[in-house]
């Protein structure tokens, strides 16, 4: 795919918030900071067309060390993906987002459907979306206690989530009433 | 009225006979309950992932589980049968067991496949190990995903148990 000639556009009218960018498989990239991350994403559906936003995820680039080592990344990153209905062209953002200031703008008043995207990468990678109308989480039950993606978070979890430990004592509690256990008299 | 010749009676199982022109069942009450309730499991509709897929196909027309007497139903309420087909999140633990709750008695439990068995390949933070944490599993078929000639097979060795029960009719559970 040739490129879509809006990186240049981009750095001319952000040149402070574009870190880097590069073509991969022929599609544009952009790593940005996230504190004009709302202008630049009305910027690139309003002057360029793109006007299909295909996916919304966080990274969590800890592991990365390499990488973080060049100044461009932080702990994470809200990756968006953004389609032209019209010129069929994509392009892909990623807005940095350091682990002390865990928190981006939110995209919703530009495209509603970022709602609940949004919502899923503050339940399972913690990254607070400022200016959402409703961010809660949305996978995970609403009183799980952390954010299952980020790498430090153990693969077996920490602790037990409390809604799960009252079910099983109230199936023990059940368990008296099953026909197994009443039966005992009659054997 | 003749004398009834033990020839004329019909014999549908082990100490199970019909009387023909009577409607009438003769035999010990607990066989025929049992043979009543094995020829006529009712599973509550209720899939969870992958393993409900294959459950659908043994629905289907291929194995057609329907010639069991083994009818989907939209209601726990009308079910006696709850197949736990696929993985049980925490999150969806605590409905599972409500939907459990509100079967009348007599019920059933079949864990279909390596998840709801175990908790399968996901020994995660999020799914529970095995369904056998909160409810009384009868049957256990493992495989990932059991095939629905697994899935029937479970359901028969579901009505050689249910056989074999002794006065469940009589519990005042
Ligand atoms: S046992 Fe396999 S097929 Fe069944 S729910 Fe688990 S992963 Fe899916």
């Amino acid at each position: 795919m040739e490129s879509t000639g809006i990186i240049p556009r981009l750095e001319v009218s952000y040149p402070d918030d574009v870190l880097h960018s590069y073509q991969y498989c022929g599609q544009d990239v952009v790593l940005t900071r996230k504190k004009h991350i709302l202008d630049i994403c009305s910027f690139i559906r309003d002057q360029c067309a793109m006007n299909h936003l295909m996916f919304l995820c966080a990274v969590d680039n800890s592991r990365r060390k390499e990488a973080i080592g060049k100044n461009e990344y932080e702990r994470f990153e809200v990756v968006y993906q953004f389609y032209s209905m019209t010129t069929k062209h994509s392009i892909r953002i990623r807005a940095q987002v350091p682990d002390d200031d865990c928190s981006i703008e939110s995209i919703t008043s530009l495209w509603p459907g970022a709602d609940c995207l949004e919502r899923e990468c503050f339940d399972l990678m913690g990254i607070h979306f400022s200016s959402h109308p409703d961010l809660r989480r949305i996978l995970m039950p609403e009183d799980w206690k952390g954010h299952p993606l980020r790498k430090e978070y153990p693969l077996r979890g920490i602790g037990e989530w409390a809604g799960y430990e009252t079910l099983k004592e109230k199936s023990l509690e059940l368990r008296t009433f099953d026909y197994r256990s009443s039966q005992k008299g009659n054997e | 009225m003749g004398q009834l010749n033990e020839n004329d009676l019909v014999k549908i199982k082990d100490g199970v006979s019909f009387i023909p022109g009577a409607s009438a069942l003769v035999g010990p009450l607990n066989r025929i309950i049992n043979w009543g309730r094995a020829g006529s499991i009712w599973p509550v509709t209720f899939g969870l992932a992958c393993c409900a897929i294959e459950m659908m196909v043994a629905g289907s027309s291929t194995n057609d589980l329907d010639r069991f007497g083994i009818i989907f139903r939209a209601s726990p309420r009308q079910a006696d049968c709850l197949i736990l087909a696929g993985t049980i999140t925490k999150k969806m633990a605590p409905v599972i067991r409500r939907v459990y709750d509100q079967m009348p008695e007599p019920r059933y439990v079949l864990a279909m496949g390596s998840c709801a068995c175990s908790g399968g390949l996901f020994d995660t933070y999020a799914v529970v190990q095995g369904g056998d944490n909160f409810l009384p599993v009868d049957v256990y078929i493992p495989g990932c995903p059991p095939r629905p000639e697994a899935l029937i097979e479970g359901l028969i060795t579901l009505q050689k148990k249910i056989n074999q029960e002794q006065g469940r009719w009589s519990q005042l559970v």
